[in-house]
């Protein structure tokens, strides 16, 4: 059995510690790029032109459809030698670059289902005064749609700090990879409930978080 | 030929489909300057799609729509200026509830007219002056009531220097206290001379402040007259039965 959880975790806090904030950088970096690229996949997906928003909705399927774990490995093992232009890129960078990819699928049909969820005679009144389309989408649709978009990029950011577990498996430091180091040391067991429990902190009090701002946001209703 | 002869709008041979729904099967109908036009018909029988059609909320799918003399094209660049001389009010209101009511009035001439700040809000405060809103400039459009929202929607048109005015059931979504304020609203802005189409289910308001009344059924203007001729005498048989139910 060797040592207990407590025990593991006074000794070897900081391992555990860093691996949280890998986790947490990992995932902060996925969202935030990730929402970039999602904006244009929404716009592509939102595109009038079939052909455009046919594309599009590929990429999202493809990404959505297919397991992160196995985008990791073709990423791992592909990405540098089927594109010559990104072979720059280090291992570590084509997993991170497969977490970017994933998460801008998901933000993009936030971007596009929290626009759309903006009431249709919004952009009929803007129009109808004499309003751009391109005004109409900065200055009345986009502030609206920004009270839905907002609690679900910050659950998405909470989902990723789930899903960035995986990167471990490719020796990234994150969270789960401190498993790893301490399986070296023949702690099999406790890191595990370890790194459940932290897991399970940190994504219970950001829920908690995402509930309050929903809250304030729709005071404004 | 004298001012009140200028046309304002001119639809020739209007079509509309939904699919496989015609909606709109034909229309023809003139629109001179300062006339209070009313639209009554049977729900359903295409009046929000024909007034929709004025400003190409709907794009036509026959037909066309002239617009002080030039034909409304949905694809075009000019829209948005054509747009801006056609006042919409909607059935609910869409006042933009993220803006304070100041703001839901001067966004568009400062963005599209490039009117400064200062004088929009002059010119808006004016306008709140004349619904009896002036008090509520900084609030939020959730602190105003059905009716209020409605005034607002209408100054709000008013605030682009619209030469026309169009108005889908303005007071069908209000509770009915609500309603008399609304039409005092719209009364007055008829008897300053703007032109207006109205769609309306209060018949006593369409008879009163009318030159003319349209009846609109099964996607043709069945009937048109003055309020007397179309009320008082109605000639065609849907037009009885409709006026036989509602009156
Ligand atoms: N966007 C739409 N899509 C499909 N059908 C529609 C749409 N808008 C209106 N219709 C249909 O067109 C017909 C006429 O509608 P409308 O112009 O709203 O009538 P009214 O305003 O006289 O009640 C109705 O049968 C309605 O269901
Ligand atoms: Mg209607």
């Amino acid at each position: 059995m060797g040592p207990g959880i407590i025990e593991v975790f006074l000794q070897y806090w900081p391992l555990f510690l860093n691996g949280l904030i890998g986790t947490l950088k990992y995932a902060f970096i996925a969202v935030l790029f990730g929402s970039m690229l999602g904006i244009v996949v929404a716009i592509i997906n939102m595109s009038k032109n079939k052909i455009v928003s046919t594309i599009g909705s590929i990429y999202v399927n493809v990404l959505r459809g297919t397991p992160l774990l196995v985008q990791m490995y073709i990423a791992y093992f592909f990405i540098p030698m089927a594109v010559p232009a990104l072979s720059f890129l280090s291992k570590e960078q084509c997993v991170i670059l497969s977490l970017i990819l994933n998460s801008s699928a998901y933000v993009s049909e936030i971007f596009r289902s929290g626009i759309n969820a903006v009431d249709k005679g919004q952009t009929e009144a803007a129009r109808s005064l004499g309003m751009s389309a391109s005004h109409t989408m900065q200055k009345i649709i986009l502030p609206q749609a920004v009270k839905n978009i907002l609690p679900a990029l910050a659950n998405e950011y909470i989902a990723m700090i789930k899903e960035t577990s995986l990167a471990g498996t490719f020796m990234l430091y994150e969270l789960m990879y401190t498993r790893t180091l301490l399986a070296n040391k023949f702690l099999v067991w406790q890191p595990l409930f370890i790194i459940a429990g932290i897991y399970l902190v940190v994504t219970m009090v950001l829920s908690a978080l995402v509930r309050a701002m929903e809250k304030r946001l729709s005071v404004s209703d | 030929m004298t001012d009140e002869m200028k046309l304002i709008i001119e639809v020739v041979d209007l079509q509309k489909n939904f699919g496989d729904l015609k909606v709109l099967k034909g229309i023809n109908e003139k629109i001179y300057k300062g006339e209070v036009v009313s639209i009554i018909g049977p729900s359903g029988g295409g009046k929000s799609t024909f007034l929709r059609c004025l400003n190409m909320l709907e794009i036509p799918d026959g037909g066309h729509v002239y617009f002080e003399g030039e034909e409304l094209d949905a694809n075009s660049t000019d829209l948005d200026q054509h747009r801006q001389k056609i006042g919409m009010v909607f059935q609910l209101f869409n006042v933009f509830p993220h803006l304070t009511v100041l703001d839901n009035i001067t966004i568009t001439p400062i963005l599209e007219k490039k009117i400064p700040k200062e004088q929009a809000e002059k010119e808006a405060m004016e306008l709140l002056e004349t619904v009896g809103l002036s008090d509520k400039a900084k609030e939020y459009p959730r602190k105003l009531s059905g009716g209020q929202k409605q005034r607002l929607a209408i100054v709000r048109a008013m605030a682009m220097h619209p030469d026309v005015m169009l108005f889908d059931e303005p007071t069908s979504a209000l509770d009915p206290e609500m309603v008399k304020g609304v039409l005092e609203v719209i009364q007055n802005l008829a008897e300053s001379g703007m032109t207006c189409v109205i769609v309306t289910h209060e018949m006593g308001f369409a008879r009163k402040i009318s030159d003319r009344v349209l009846f609109i059924d099964d996607g043709i203007i069945a009937e048109s007259g003055t309020p007397e001729e179309l009320f008082d005498h109605p000639k065609n048989p849907r037009t009885q039965e409709f006026l036989s139910q509602v009156l």
